[in-house]
């Protein structure tokens, strides 16, 4: 790849700032010393290392990140988190990007992770609580994936695995939770 | 002794097992288990990637509910629902224009002050801990198990304030407590790939190979679990590691509550041991008769 110059400006500096409103952290502490991308789990199966990324939002380089599967792959383990030894929360940065490529209507590289984010969030927002069934349902509605784990599904629904029915306790509730939180992040 | 219990949304479906033996267990050791009423999802690894004040309201929802139960310590068998509600109250307390657009969404008070404990902490601390060997029924010894924490009950340390977050020994404590053998092993904070589950199985196929690959290295008959993302992960993924990767694993996963339960005479129906898609009965068959 050949190298290019970067002309970095006061601009630069936009995407790390969006970052800590989103998220609360400052991405400027981390020098890119490696460590949470050689204790990622899923490290292998992304584009950039969350090291790469970081530095890609120090840098503000809005493309890179955005066109980036690596939030995208992110479980959620902590283990970046916990051992960066600036004391960066990568995965919350990481959760704070996706919150911006949302509300920028940004489309994600991995559109099947950001469909069963929806998914759930919309799940709950009906039933109260997780209706797992109903939401495995939705989700191949919403990818065309019917073949995936079927006979694995099958037989976990003949164990008795899942609730066949939603119960909808405490649906109001989030219903209003997830009404009033819109109406406050307007605000 | 008398806790609220916030159960979480798995464990009222598809880890029913997990709530099933939490609670008998619970029951031989006299602990009042008193679920919220009324309680809402937490959010779970979800609702923090659409709005970081999303994800402090659900589980704020649920804590102030223990304000009209007199009750200010709360037991959380599911890790993902304890670190979202640890998390919550950390944020809340760190950011004070988070709590008063929380208060707002939820028109009640933050409860950030409520004592959130992890199932495994109120085993493995006194009272119980002493209380265990007492109610063993049944001898355990020839079961050699590792113990399998995944990510979220010992990460980040400064939310979860729970045991050595790279090697802990928590439920270790608690197994050899009910008599059970445990053995030291790699992989007890190792990620099982969660909810990729069903958007990405290779990943959790791959992640989940790795673990169960190092607990027969190790020469265990069963993996006890206290997660029950990483329980349907490393149950029902071993076909596709067949598949995979040609391995035939037949590894029992079980969680601790269940061979606690067992230890403590309770039946394997009861504890539920037959809704695990890989087969986890017989290994008790073995022990018993080993032990006859």
């Amino acid at each position: 790849m050949a190298e290019e110059v970067l002309h970095l400006d006061e601009k630069s500096f936009k995407l790390s700032d969006a970052v800590k409103a989103a998220g609360g952290i400052d991405v400027n502490w981390c020098y890119q010393c490696g460590k949470c991308a050689s204790g990622c789990p899923l490290s292998g199966e992304m584009d950039l290392t969350p090291t790469q990324l970081i530095h890609a939002i120090q840098l503000g380089l809005k493309d890179l990140v955005y066109n980036s599967k690596t939030m995208w792959l992110c479980s959620s383990c902590q283990t970046c988190t916990t051992r960066c030894p600036q004391n960066v929360d990568i995965a919350e940065v990481l959760a704070a990007v996706k919150v911006l490529m949302q509300r920028d209507k940004k489309k994600s590289k991995l559109p099947d992770v950001l469909k069963f984010n929806k998914e759930f969030l919309r799940n709950i927002r009906w039933f109260g609580r997780t209706y797992e069934l109903g939401m495995v349902a939705m989700l191949k509605l919403v990818t065309w994936n019917f073949t995936q784990d079927l006979r694995m599904g099958l037989k976990m629904l003949k164990k008795g695995k899942f609730s066949i029915f939603p119960r909808f306790k405490g649906s109001w509730a989030v219903h209003n939770i997830f009404r009033r939180t819109g109406k406050q992040e307007k605000a | 002794m008398k806790y609220a219990y916030y159960p979480g949304c798995s464990l009222h479906s598809s880890a029913k097992e997990y709530d099933r033996s939490m609670r008998s267990v619970c029951d031989k050791l006299d602990v009042e288990l008193v679920e919220i009423e009324k309680w809402v999802c937490c959010g779970s690894t979800v609702a923090h990637n659409q709005s970081k004040l999303l994800a402090a309201a659900l589980p704020m929802a649920n804590l102030a509910r223990l304000q009209n139960m007199g009750l200010d310590e709360v037991v959380v068998p599911c890790p993902a629902c304890f670190s979202k509600l640890k998390t919550a109250q950390h944020n809340v307390k760190s950011d004070k224009k988070l709590k008063r657009d929380v208060v707002e969404v939820i028109h009640k008070d933050c409860n950030d002050e409520a004592k959130v404990y992890h199932a495994l902490k109120i085993f493995s601390e006194e009272p119980l801990l002493s209380k265990i060997p007492t109610v063993v029924e049944r001898d355990l010894s020839g079961l050699k198990v590792v113990c399998y924490y995944g990510c979220l009950i010992t990460r980040p340390p400064e939310i979860t304030q729970f045991d050595v977050c790279e090697y802990p020994e928590t439920m270790d404590r608690v197994l050899n407590a009910a008599g059970i053998t445990t053995l030291d092993w790699d992989s007890k904070t190792k990620c099982c790939g969660s909810s990729f589950a069903l958007t990405k199985p290779n990943i959790v196929v791959e992640l989940s190979h790795r673990i169960i690959d190092s607990a027969k290295a190790v020469g265990a008959d069963a993996i006890a679990v206290a997660c029950p993302f990483c329980h349907a992960n490393l149950d029902t993924r071993q076909p596709d590691m067949g598949k995979a990767y040609g391995t035939e694993f037949n590894m029992p996963i079980l969680y601790f509550t269940q061979l606690m339960g067992y230890s403590f005479g309770i039946s394997p129906k009861e504890l539920l041991v037959d809704k695990h898609m890989t087969d986890a009965e017989s290994i008790f068959e073995e022990v018993s008769q080993h032990a006859q």
